[in-house]
C-alpha cells in the first residue's frame, strides 16, 4: 500500500469553509501530485480559498484562468512545458459548473485533442462558489437557490461524455475514500494525454448539512450507491472495492438523503426514480467490467 | 528573398522567422490562410512549434495564455466574430502582463454575415491593454509580425501585441514580398513572471480594490513605455532591414494644409488621392494611423483635418474622428465609410477633401454622395 507523503501543498489558513470537501480532495490530489505540478483553476471555490492576492495558501503553483477556459489553458500550458522538456505536471482542477456546464465545450476539446494534462472536476452537484445555484450536476430532487422546489432533471452524466473521449485513464473518487483518490491521481499522471477524475465532493452549507459529516456524507453516497468508485484504464472498467460492496448490499438511500437539507421534502417517486438511475448506471458498469458489452 | 504573397502569407512567413513555442489557433474567414500555411510550416518542419488546432477562439486565446505564462513564445491569428468570442481571453492576456502576439485580420460584424473589412472588430478591443497596430501593405504585415514580438516580449512592455490586416483587401491580396531571414532581429523572451514550481506563486489569485487598482495602473504605464520602445524597435529594423516606419506613417505632410486620417488600406489609398489633389493645386498630406494603442500623437496645428472611419461606435461616432477630436482638440470632417468591405476609391477620398465640411459627419453612399 502506498503511503500517502506527510507534506502538505495547502497551507494552513485558507478561505475554506468548514468541512470543505473541496480542500480536503485537493489535499490528497496535491499530496499524490508532488511538487512538481501547476494547477490550473477557473471560477469556482478553489479561486476564492486561496487567499488574497499577494498571498496564497497553495504550495504549488496556481494559474487562475477565466471560468470556461480551465481545459484550454491547461492544453497550452502542458504543450509549451513538453516542448521546453519540462515533466511537470498539469492538472486543471474545477467545480462542477466550470467542467460539466460552461468549461465543457474546451474540457471536450482538449481531450479530443489528446492533451498531456490532468483534469479533475471536484462536483459538490452546484455553483458553490455563488451560493449555490443548480447545475447540470445537480442531482434530481436537491434544492438549490434556482430550484426551490428541487431540481427536475437528472444530474448530467459527465462520465459517459468524457469516456466517448477515450481517454487512457479516467475514474470518480471521494475525498471519503483518500487512499483510493490518492491512489488514482498516481496512476493518472503516470499516464500521457488527457486523464480525468470526477471527485463527488461534499458541500456542508450546499448539501445543508453539518460540518463534521463530511467525510461521513461522501461514505453515505458510496455505500448507499449513489455515487460509484470505479476507472476505466485504456477502455478496461473496474469497480472499486467499497462500491463493490454496496452492489452487493447497499445502505438505504434514505440514510443519504435525509442526511441533507437540499433534499427535504423530496417525493418517494422522485428518489425511487434516483435509486433507478443509479441502479441502472451500476449495472452498466458491471456489465463492462466483465467485458459484456 | 524577394517573393510575391498575400498579407496572410505574409503574416505566416513572419511567425516561421519568430519561432513562436506554441501557436493556438481556429480558422476564420479571412485569416484561416495564416493558420494554415503556420499548420503547413510545422507539419513539414520547417517551424518547430507546438500547434494546437483549438476548439474555438476563446480556447485559442486561453492556450497561448496558458503557454505563455510558462515563458513561452506564442502567436495566434484570428478574425472578427473570433476576436470577440475570444474577447474575454483577450482581456485576460493583458492583465497577465502575457506578451502573446496576434493578427487580426479585419473583417466586420454580424449579422448579416459579412466577411470583408471593416476595423470596428479590432476597435472595439481598445480598452482591453492590448498594443494594436494596423498595417497598410503585405511588406508591413510581414514587418510588423516581427516587430511585435519584440515589442511584446520587452520588459518595458510585457503586453500583448495585435496586429492588424483589412479583410482580403491585404490578406488576400498578392504584393511583392522581401522575406528576410530575421529570427536573430527578435531577443529570446525572458519573462519575468514566468511559472516555476521552484518558486510556487499565485497567478490571479483574488486581489483587493488597492492591489488591483495599482496592477491597473502598471499597464497604463507600461502602456506610456511602449511609445519609446516601439520608436526604438522600428528605428532599430530600420537599420537592419532598411524600411522604416513610425506611429504614424505620414505622406506630403509637410506643407500640407489639410491632412486626411484613416488606418490601414484606406490610409494607402488616401495617398493616391493626396497625389491627385496636389495635382489640382490642393496641398493635401496623409497621416495613415499605425499604432493605435498606444494612440499615437498627430502634428495637425492650422490644418484642415478628414478623418476616415472604416468602423462606427454607435450614438458616438467615428473611433479615429473621436479620437483625434478629443487627443488634438481638432474638429475633423468626419467620414464614414468602407463598413463591410464598402468601395472607396481614391477619388471618393479626393472628393471628400475637396467638400469636406469641419465639424460633419458624413456616411458615404448613405446620406448624399460627394
Amino acid at each position: 500500500m502506498t503511503e500517502i507523503p506527510r507534506e502538505e501543498y495547502i497551507l494552513k489558513c485558507t478561505s475554506a469553509c468548514a468541512g470543505c470537501g473541496d480542500s480536503l480532495s485537493l489535499r490528497y490530489v496535491l499530496k499524490a501530485a508532488g511538487p512538481d505540478t501547476v494547477l490550473v483553476v477557473p471560477a469556482c471555490c478553489t479561486s476564492v480559498i486561496q487567499g488574497i492576492y499577494p498571498n496564497t495558501a497553495f504550495n504549488v503553483p496556481v494559474y487562475n484562468v477565466a471560468f470556461a477556459a480551465a481545459a484550454a489553458c491547461a492544453s497550452g500550458m502542458s504543450a509549451a512545458l513538453r516542448a521546453a522538456g519540462k515533466k511537470t505536471n498539469v492538472i486543471a482542477y474545477a467545480g462542477d459548473g466550470g467542467t460539466v456546464d460552461i468549461g465543457i465545450q474546451a474540457l471536450s476539446g482538449a481531450f479530443e485533442r489528446g492533451a498531456d494534462f490532468l483534469y479533475i472536476c471536484y462536483d459538490n452537484e452546484a455553483y458553490g462558489n455563488t451560493g449555490m445555484q443548480r447545475s447540470g450536476a445537480t442531482p434530481l430532487g436537491a434544492r438549490t437557490t434556482t430550484t426551490p422546489a428541487g431540481k427536475m432533471q437528472p444530474k448530467k452524466d459527465l462520465d459517459a461524455i468524457v469516456a466517448a473521449h477515450r481517454p487512457p485513464y479516467m475514474a470518480t473518487a471521494c475525498p471519503a475514500y483518500p487512499k483510493d483518490l490518492f491512489q488514482k491521481v498516481k496512476k493518472a499522471l503516470s499516464y500521457r494525454g488527457p486523464t480525468f477524475i470526477h471527485i463527488l465532493s461534499p458541500c456542508p452549507p450546499g448539501w445543508r448539512f453539518s460540518t463534521e459529516k463530511t467525510v461521513e456524507m461522501g461514505k453515505l453516497a458510496v455505500r448507499t450507491g449513489m455515487w460509484i468508485l470505479y476507472e476505466r484504464e485504456q477502455g478496461k472498467v473496474t469497480i472499486n472495492g467499497p462500491s463493490k460492496a454496496a452492489m452487493v448490499k447497499p445502505l438505504p438511500v434514505g440514510e443519504y438523503i435525509r442526511a441533507q437539507g437540499r433534499f427535504k421534502g423530496i417525493s418517494a417517486e422522485t428518489v425511487a426514480r434516483m435509486v433507478d438511475d443509479a441502479a441502472a448506471l451500476a449495472r452498466r458498469l458491471q456489465k463492462e467490467e466483465e467485458g459484456i458489452c | 528573398m524577394l517573393t510575391v504573397a498575400t498579407g496572410n502569407k505574409a503574416v505566416a512567413a513572419a511567425v516561421k522567422e519568430a519561432a513562436p513555442a506554441v501557436v493556438a489557433a481556429y480558422p476564420i474567414t479571412p485569416q484561416t490562410e495564416i493558420v494554415e500555411q503556420i499548420a503547413e510550416y510545422v507539419s513539414s518542419g520547417e517551424l518547430k512549434s507546438q500547434y494546437i488546432p483549438v476548439e474555438s477562439e476563446h480556447s485559442a486565446m486561453a492556450a497561448c495564455i496558458g503557454a505563455s505564462v510558462t515563458g513561452a513564445r506564442t502567436f495566434t491569428a484570428t478574425s472578427s466574430h473570433g476576436l470577440h468570442y475570444m474577447h474575454e481571453m483577450v482581456n485576460w492576456a493583458a492583465g497577465a502582463r502575457l506578451p502573446i502576439v496576434m493578427a487580426n485580420v479585419n473583417r466586420a460584424l454580424g449579422p448579416g454575415w459579412n466577411i470583408w473589412a471593416e476595423h470596428t472588430d479590432a476597435f472595439q478591443e481598445r480598452d482591453s491593454g492590448w498594443l494594436q497596430v494596423y498595417v497598410g501593405s503585405v511588406q508591413e504585415a510581414f514587418d510588423a509580425v516581427l516587430m511585435a514580438f519584440c515589442i511584446a516580449e520587452d520588459e518595458r512592455v510585457l503586453l500583448p501585441v495585435m496586429v492588424n490586416l483589412d479583410g482580403f483587401l491585404l490578406s488576400h491580396t498578392m504584393q511583392p514580398l522581401e522575406i528576410e531571414k530575421a529570427g536573430d532581429f527578435i531577443p529570446p523572451l525572458h519573462l519575468p513572471h514566468a511559472i516555476d514550481p521552484q518558486n510556487p506563486c499565485g497567478y490571479g489569485t483574488l486581489t483587493g480594490p488597492d492591489e488591483y487598482f495599482r496592477l491597473r495602473w502598471d499597464i497604463e504605464r507600461s502602456m506610456r513605455d511602449a511609445v519609446d520602445v516601439i520608436r526604438g524597435t522600428q528605428e532599430r529594423f530600420a537599420r537592419r532591414f532598411g524600411r522604416k516606419y513610425g506611429m504614424v506613417d505620414e505622406y506630403r505632410c509637410d506643407d500640407a494644409e489639410v491632412v486626411i486620417v484613416a488606418a490601414g488600406t484606406l490610409g494607402r489609398e488616401a495617398e493616391v488621392a493626396v497625389d491627385l489633389l496636389r495635382d489640382e493645386g490642393t496641398r493635401a498630406g496623409s497621416m495613415r494611423i499605425r499604432w493605435f494603442r498606444p494612440f499615437p500623437r498627430l502634428d495637425l496645428s492650422g490644418r484642415d483635418v478628414v478623418v476616415i472611419d472604416r468602423d462606427y461606435s454607435f450614438g458616438f461616432g467615428g473611433v479615429l474622428a473621436k479620437s483625434i477630436a478629443a487627443t488634438e482638440g481638432a474638429r475633423p470632417f468626419s467620414v464614414i465609410a468602407g463598413l463591410g468591405g464598402q468601395e472607396v476609391t481614391y477619388e471618393d477620398i479626393a472628393g471628400f477633401v475637396r467638400n469636406r465640411q469641419p465639424g460633419r459627419e458624413l456616411w458615404f453612399g448613405v446620406n448624399g454622395d460627394v
